[in-house]
């Protein structure tokens, strides 16, 4: 569904990422892995659009996504929830959902998608009128994410979805991925809570300092050595 | 009635209404000016100006062409709003990422083209409508229709605003934008697009302005001069950007206006306006409605 290949990106003339080749099949859930600084951020924002690589080539079901305008790639299908969950806090939380049906063809499903999103989140039919910024982290990572699910994506990232959350709020972030998942969404995952995000996913990528040093399934990421001893703490 | 009326002295409540009436244009004029500066953050120095342009094409339409008020109004506007458009994309745009200083010389540089131009083209007579609405009459009170015309008409002016910016797609893009420019294009929102809108919309209100005030006012190429220092006033005291807060103080300075020149003349009206800004710059320095943070 989407693939990066031999992708450079940075801003200025700091180099964040280097060569990264990267590929996401229909329906898989798939995560990347690093530390702090690792270039993983940078990764979404190349996929999304929010900045443009230097060097390489990103696709999503055959479409050029670099030949695309940045404020057309959600209508390829991909919605970026961003780091910080990055809500409008002054809308309420109806017209921030509503910004996430902004593109025509979302539009006409808006009253569809508005109930997938109130059945995933009840809580948030809750707050439909309250000012978003005045919402707990989880609930505003919760309408962050119905934000993104509002444009009937195929593929959806997802940057760090548990950063600065309750430890039982990060429980119910991740069960939410799930979920998901289990509505037939294709995920990239961005984490790094790794121990929390390979048991949600089916194959991962380690990112350190910008380039990917392993890949495979969870499974065998969670036997690799040089993950265990840094990242799982065992 | 008339023993009701004269339990008030009628001619202080005959400048309340009028300050009411007042207010009504000063908020349309806030309004416009308060988009703009919300939602692309640039003041557009020459805003008033643009009133002036939009009260020189009342004047040829109606005067010149022999065109209705009617038909005169909407082409007004809908001129004005082309030529807020046309500023942003000449002017603004490519100061977009410039200092704020760079901005302000820029559209103050239009200003004076502007009034460069009209002076150029149309001279430096002052020139009406020839349109002499009647005086409603209450009791002892007077209040001509074309100041009621203008409170009523602005009213709506800002109404069909308000719908527009909570009910639509577009609406609620332009209040996003100025919450979190960069993740736009996250939610399929072209930023160059919302813009130009908006410029639109600013020149609308500019030309909506400027068929209200040409009923009431001559045209000269300096008459901007006569409420763009005041519109500037009244959005820095609401707090620029604020829209409610534009609103509320619009009606606080026309108060002023009317109840001063009411004691004395206008001109200690005005006087007195600014006299209470300035005092009120101290007092709350980032307007009435400051956002706490």
């Amino acid at each position: 569904m989407l693939e990066l290949k031999s992708l450079d990106a940075g801003y200025g003339t700091f180099q964040a990422l280097f060569g990264i080749n990267l590929d996401v099949r229909a329906g898989e859930a798939v995560g990347v892995i690093g530390p702090n600084g690792a270039g993983k951020t940078t990764l979404m924002r190349v996929i999304s659009g929010l900045i443009r690589p230097t060097r390489g080539s990103i696709k999503m079901e055959d479409t050029d996504v670099l030949a695309t305008p940045a404020h057309r790639i959600v209508d390829l299908g991909i919605a970026h929830v961003p780091e910080n969950r990055r809500l409008f806090p002054r809308l309420t939380v109806d017209d921030n959902l509503k910004m996430g049906a902004y593109m025509p063809g979302a539009r006409a499903k808006y009253a569809e998608r508005l109930e997938f999103v109130f059945n995933l989140f009840p809580r948030m039919k809750e707050r439909r009128s309250q000012m978003a910024g005045t919402m707990s982290g989880g609930e505003q990572q919760m309408c962050a994410i119905g934000r993104a699910l509002m444009s009937d994506p195929k593929l959806l990232l997802l940057d760090e979805p548990s950063a600065g959350l309750a430890p039982v709020v990060v429980q119910q972030v991740f069960e939410l991925v799930k979920r998901i998942r289990a509505s037939g969404l294709t995920v990239l995952i961005v984490e790094q809570n790794v121990q929390q995000v390979l048991k949600v996913v089916d194959r991962a990528y380690l990112l350190e300092a910008g380039s990917i040093r392993a890949s495979g399934t969870s499974e065998e990421m969670m036997k690799t050595d040089t993950i265990k001893q840094a990242y799982l703490g065992v | 009635m008339q023993g009701f009326l004269d339990i008030f002295d009628i001619y202080l409540l005959e400048a309340v209404v009028n300050g009411i009436l007042l207010g009504g244009v000063l908020a349309l004029l806030a309004l416009g000016l308060n988009l703009i500066f919300g939602v692309i953050d640039v003041t557009w120095i020459c805003y008033a100006e643009l009133v002036m342009i939009g009260m020189y094409g009342m004047y040829y339409m109606v005067q010149v062409f022999g065109l209705p008020y009617w038909v005169a109004a909407p082409i007004a506007i809908l001129l004005v709003a082309a030529l807020g458009a046309l500023l942003h994309y000449i002017v603004i745009e490519p100061l977009l990422t410039a200092p704020p200083i760079n901005q302000l010389l820029a559209t103050g540089g239009v200003l004076f083209i502007l009034q460069s131009f009209a002076t150029v083209a149309f001279g430096i007579d002052f020139r009406n409508l020839g349109i002499r609405l009647p005086v409603l009459a209450i009791g002892d009170m007077h209040f001509s229709y074309s100041r009621l015309l203008a409170f009523v008409a602005a009213l709506l002016g800002m109404l069909a605003v308000y719908f527009f910016m909570t009910r639509t797609y577009t609406g609620t893009a332009i209040r996003a934008i100025s919450q979190d420019r960069q993740i736009m294009s996250l939610m399929g929102v072209d930023t160059k697009r919302i813009y130009l809108i908006t410029s639109a919309l600013g020149g609308a209100l500019a030309g909506l302005a400027a068929c209200l005030l040409v009923l009431q006012y001559d045209v000269h190429p300096f008459v901007g001069l006569s409420f763009g220092p005041i519109t500037f006033l009244i959005c820095v005291l609401g707090g620029l950007g604020n829209f409610v807060g534009g609103f509320l103080a619009a009606f606080v300075f026309a108060q002023i206006i009317s109840l001063g020149g009411l004691f004395s003349d206008l001109e200690w009206g005005y006087v007195l306006a600014f006299a209470f800004f300035i005092v009120m710059m101290f007092i709350r320095p980032a307007g009435l409605l400051a956002r706490r943070s």
